[in-house]
């Protein structure tokens, strides 16, 4: 990476255990400004309880979070988000039943003084709403529409640049493309694509590796709640990363018996 | 396309919405629709009963006036995902403790009232805290409620002053300035003016010759139409609005972005208690007493009128506007069918045939805004 830039958080030896189980075993991970770290591994692999722990949702049982160069103890979300890591979750990212730009403005509400009262600035966030919304390449026919119009990769979309409007530093998407269409997932990596540009360092949690070559800088492959190493682009190949995600040999046998289409 | 162009130029698939599918998707439709056809039906088959004048029109605006009380509180909580049983007993109880407060202790009766509002709103708390830590469903926790306060509700009075009725309050609550708020009339200086002028009917005999029959509007209407007022405010132009509908919508996805949903949920259980106390203070203070049984069913009807204003069951969605319609229904229809003279059970094989109407047409009008097939 570019030796310029510090990691804006680095993940040191984080451990999980919950009751006996043990789902993180001790991962290390640095992430950059402006990069794209692709966090794969296969379901079990601990993915969601590592950024569970990166978003403040879990505290690590040992190891150390390091933010900006300081060490960062999380209670709960809130203090994650307040220091600019944003989280999008998949299903969970938007209410449906809300209009667009209530959505965007959940929990962010804009007010403006009336007399004594403060009222929701309704203007405010329709106005923001739609220029944000154009920005990323989404066309409403209205502020109030219902989220619940939107397609799955639209609502990722609005997720995303609500999390940049309010000042993210690290976006956290998890698993944004695992339930989209050839389409709507292009769109999503585009997405992704341009808000790193705007030097927002993106942890992409995925377990497909194309859409992780697709705008990955850098892999990091998760297996039993251990890292197998962080790969640069173009150091490793599609079928390299699939092996360690899979954890290597029954990989190679399945392969074979299905005509090497996995 | 000469027309479309200066939208934006955007995804040929979504359609232009017509006017009306657009009128279909605001949550007052069924209120609205439903309180045209009302007042049509009555107007012609009760038109020439008395219905529509003076007397007539307090006297349902007082019944609506009363739904609407409890349909405001049980919207809102409604829209923030949660049901409250409990307010036809909370009622009830309400009611008791101003009774034996100012009866059977001697309190004064603004005094009584302000520890009934307090005590009434903390067992709205406990319903919430319990909902909420214990993530059961508010239906059968505030079923329990239901049960509890009822109970207190009818073994307190016998145990005090053996009977299930407390009466004598009318008597403690003259001149009192709390009790007045809920009790009074206001506006009887414009009622006697009209009366006057020939607008309204007047009494033609008897020691009150020459006063207007309606000689103000109780202060029940005020409340109704004060809380109305105040949840639409709240609900649509408010962060904490935004707030109520988000923890109905999703709570998970609410709290993800820092949106206090317990802090919403307990207050929603608290305001609902409120309303349920004002409709008691104002019931006991006309009355002059309580009753063990007051309030009985109270709850299914706020929940009725509620759905029948566009909410929907789930949370999330919903009108204060439509609820406080809903309401007016609700009232019109009561008093109407007695104005018709139509056996007045009929009004129960009504209430059933409307709300299952609305609740199809919700779940229709959901599936259209969540674009659901």
């Amino acid at each position: 990476m570019n030796p310029e830039h510090a990691p804006i958080i680095q993940m040191k030896n984080i451990e999980k255990h919950f009751g006996s189980v043990i789902a993180l075993a001790g991962v290390s991970l640095e992430i950059f400004p402006g990069e794209c770290h692709c966090l794969l591994g296969d379901n079990g692999a601990g993915k969601s309880t590592f950024i569970k722990t990166m978003s403040g949702v879990h505290k690590p049982t040992r190891g150390e979070i390091l933010f900006e160069g300081r060490p960062m103890q999380f209670d709960d979300p809130r203090d994650a988000i307040s220091a600019g890591i944003a989280t999008v979750y998949q299903d969970l990212a938007m209410i449906p039943l809300m209009s667009v730009s209530r959505n965007f403005f959940m929990g962010n509400e804009p007010e403006k003084r009336f007399g004594p009262f403060k009222l929701f600035d309704h203007d405010y966030a329709n106005r923001v709403t739609l220029e944000e919304m154009r920005k990323m390449g989404i066309n409403l026919r209205g502020p109030d529409q219902a989220v619940g119009t939107l397609s799955g990769g639209e609502r990722q979309t609005v997720a995303i640049a609500r999390a940049v409007h309010f000042g993210a530093k690290v976006l956290i998407l998890d698993e944004p493309t695992s339930a989209l269409g050839v389409r709507q997932t292009a769109n999503v990596l585009a997405t992704i694509d341009k808000v790193r540009k705007d030097g927002i360092a993106v942890v992409f949690i995925t377990h497909n590796v194309r859409h992780a070559l697709a705008v990955g800088d850098r892999f990091t492959v998760l297996n039993r709640g251990k890292t197998l190493g962080t790969a640069q682009r173009g150091q490793i190949t599609p079928d390299e990363l699939q092996d360690l995600m899979a954890g290597g040999q029954e990989m190679v046998a399945l392969e074979s018996s299905l005509g090497g289409t996995v | 396309m000469s027309d479309s162009a200066h939208a934006q130029p955007g995804d040929e698939r979504i359609k232009q919405t017509s006017a009306l599918r657009k009128a279909l998707i605001r949550p007052e439709l069924g209120g609205i629709c439903g309180t045209v056809i009302v007042f049509v039906l009555f107007a012609i088959f009760a038109g020439d009963s008395g219905m529509f004048n003076s007397q007539g029109v307090l006297n349902w605006s007082i019944v609506s006036a009363q739904f609407m009380i409890i349909a405001v509180g049980a919207c809102l909580l409604m829209i923030a995902g949660e049901f409250d049983l409990s307010v036809g007993s909370m009622i009830g109880f309400a009611g008791m403790m101003i009774a034996i407060f100012t009866v059977t202790l001697g309190w004064p009766v603004w005094q009584s009232i302000l520890i009934t509002f307090a005590l009434c709103m903390a067992i709205g708390a406990l319903n919430g805290v319990i909902v909420v830590r214990t993530g059961l469903p508010s239906f059968i926790v505030t079923l329990a409620f239901l049960f509890i306060l009822r109970g207190f509700t009818i073994y307190l009075p016998q145990l005090i002053e053996r009977k299930t009725i407390i009466g004598g309050i009318d008597k403690a609550a003259e001149g009192d300035w709390l009790a007045a708020l809920f009790g009074g009339k206001i506006l009887g200086g414009l009622f006697t003016w009209l009366g006057e002028a020939g607008i309204i009917a007047v009494f033609e005999r008897g020691n009150r010759a020459g006063q207007p029959v309606v000689d103000g509007i109780p202060m029940l209407i005020v409340w109704a139409l004060v809380l109305v007022a105040f949840g639409h405010f709240v609900l649509t132009r408010t962060k904490f609005g935004n707030w109520i509908y988000a923890s109905g919508g999703d709570a998970q996805a609410a709290r993800y972005v820092g949106v206090p949903v317990n802090r919403v949920k307990i207050l929603m259980f608290m305001f609902t208690a409120f309303c349920a106390t004002v409709f008691a203070t104002c019931q006991v203070m006309e009355f002059g007493s309580a009753g063990a049984d007051r309030g009985l069913l109270k709850e299914f009807e706020a929940i009725i009128a509620v759905v029948i204003g566009g909410a929907l069951l789930t949370g999330g969605y919903g009108s204060v506007i439509g609820a406080a319609l809903g309401a007016l229904i609700f009232g019109v229809v009561q008093q109407g069918l007695f104005f018709a003279n139509v056996e007045s059970s009929l009004f129960r094989v009504f209430l059933g045939v409307i709300l299952l109407f609305a609740v199809v047409l919700n779940t229709y009008i959901r599936r259209m805004i969540t674009g659901e097939r």
